[in-house]
């Protein structure tokens, strides 16, 4: 078996040219892409490259206090990013806090039963695995709460007449809310069962290709991804669970009415 | 048996109101005046201030579904959840249910119709039977018989005035004087942000 190739400069900077390819074609084609496709490029290499110095930092100080703050830094910027996806937020910070709240629950529960039951790395904390765990199952769960929040939300709001026809009939506000519920259920739940479906056949997992190219053995690493998928389904199915219940009850009162005035409209500040 | 006083609903001067068994007002008003949000706030489907009783029983001690189930709203434009018009109904019902669109000039074909292939007009009574299987003490109609012709509005008011006979009591939004007098023991009228007497 080859061990890893190691890239140089020169490498990255052929591969880039591809990128400055596509720039010039929108340019060509006047799609009014090229700039901010190339700032995206640029954001890649330099986000990636300040990532890799605080891994190897974190890794060197190997100290809890630190992949803590690291982990709190982490949530806080997943809870935000929910936050920023939302075409209808509701006012105040809810948003924020209940997407911060329940990204963190399922992502950390399952990050955690990760660690100290099932790979067990001395110390448990230890940030190549805290860390690098962590980030792979928030990022999926942070894109499954996303997309059950703004199902959620948007239905409620298209299907203002048709809740409020079973409140008036005499539903609670889980029944006259749970189609809106469990579609935004789905929609959370959908991306990583098509990751998984997919897995192998169509796509090869990255976390999975990477270990592999950088010169583990195949079958060590396929039983990574299939952990780390697993893991990502069990934090991704808490996080929305948490976040849809969240949801409803934000979304109605103690006196069962169905409170779209708890949602900014859209486009606005 | 329904008792409000100082409702506070936005845009209007505050609301007293007394219904009776077999009271029926009749509500008037320019459009936005405030008429549905009168039936609303009535039927606790927006928050609203005040004191609002049914037989001496605060609203707020009674569970807000109960509340619904006893005080009932009908929307001018009723909301549908399923596909099929016979999904909205109880199972157990089904058999009353037939009844009272028949009462109303509906056949039963309607039950297996999809939503959006029965017209406003069929839709506004499908949502007036289903109202009706509740049994409620009082009812909050919004202009029940806006798009019906006026056989089929004669039918309606034919099974209003056989409920306000059994003691229920309604309220009813209508822009139409002559079903007014028809129905009607009290008429209002909101103007400039207050209820009045129409003479």
């Amino acid at each position: 078996m080859i061990g890893a190739v190691p890239l140089d400069a020169l490498d990255l900077a052929i591969a880039a040219s591809l990128v400055l390819l596509n720039a010039g074609l929108s340019l060509w084609l006047r799609l009014g892409l090229a700039r901010s496709l190339v700032i995206a490029a640029a954001r890649t290499a330099v986000q990636l490259l300040l990532v890799g110095v605080v891994i190897k930092t974190l890794f060197d100080l190997a100290s809890p206090s630190w992949t803590g703050l690291m982990v709190l830094a982490m949530v806080l910027l997943a809870g935000y990013e929910v936050h920023a996806r939302q075409e209808r937020r509701f006012t105040g910070a809810w948003t924020y806090g209940l997407g911060t709240l329940s990204v963190a629950a399922g992502a950390g529960l399952v990050t955690l039963l990760a660690l100290i039951v099932v790979v067990q790395p001395e110390p448990w904390h230890h940030p190549r695995y805290a860390i690098l765990l962590l980030g792979m199952i928030l990022g999926n769960t942070m894109t499954g709460v996303s997309l059950a929040f703004d199902s959620l939300v948007t239905t409620a709001s298209r299907e203002r007449v048709a809740i409020e026809a079973r409140l008036a009939l005499g539903a609670d506000r889980s029944t006259a809310l749970g189609d809106a519920a469990r579609r935004a259920l789905r929609a959370g739940l959908m991306p990583i069962i098509n990751a998984m479906s997919a897995a192998g056949v169509i796509a090869l997992p990255g976390m999975m290709t990477g270990q592999i190219l950088a010169g583990a053995d195949p079958i060590g690493a396929v039983k990574y991804q299939v952990l780390i998928m697993f893991l990502i389904a069990g934090g991704t199915g808490i996080a929305v669970f948490l976040a849809v219940g969240a949801g409803v009850r934000r979304l109605s009162d103690s006196r069962h009415r169905l409170r779209l005035d708890r949602l900014r409209v859209p486009n606005s500040v | 048996m329904l008792r409000v006083r100082n409702l506070r609903v936005t845009g209007l001067a505050p609301v007293d109101l007394d219904l009776d068994a077999g009271d029926c007002i009749a509500l008037s008003g320019p459009s936005g005046s405030g008429k549905t949000l009168i039936l609303r706030s009535l039927a606790d489907l927006d928050p609203s201030e005040g004191e609002v009783t049914l037989d001496g029983e605060a609203r707020d001690s009674i569970a807000a579904p109960m509340w619904r189930r006893r005080v009932a709203y009908l929307a001018a434009e009723p909301g549908w959840w399923a596909d099929v018009i016979g999904a909205h109904f109880p199972d157990h019902d089904l058999e009353a249910a037939r009844e009272l669109a028949a009462a109303l000039g509906l056949s039963e074909k309607f039950f297996d119709a999809p939503v959006a292939q029965v017209s406003t007009g069929e839709r506004q009574r499908l949502a007036l039977v289903r109202l009706l299987l509740l049994a409620p003490r009082i009812m909050l109609l919004d202009e029940p018989t806006a798009a019906l012709d006026e056989a089929a509005a004669a039918r309606v008011e034919a099974v209003l005035a056989e409920r306000l006979a059994a003691g229920v009591a309604i309220v009813l939004v209508t822009h139409d004087d002559a079903q007014a007098a028809r129905l009607a023991s009290r008429r209002l009228r909101i103007a400039d942000g207050r209820l009045e007497e129409v003479a």
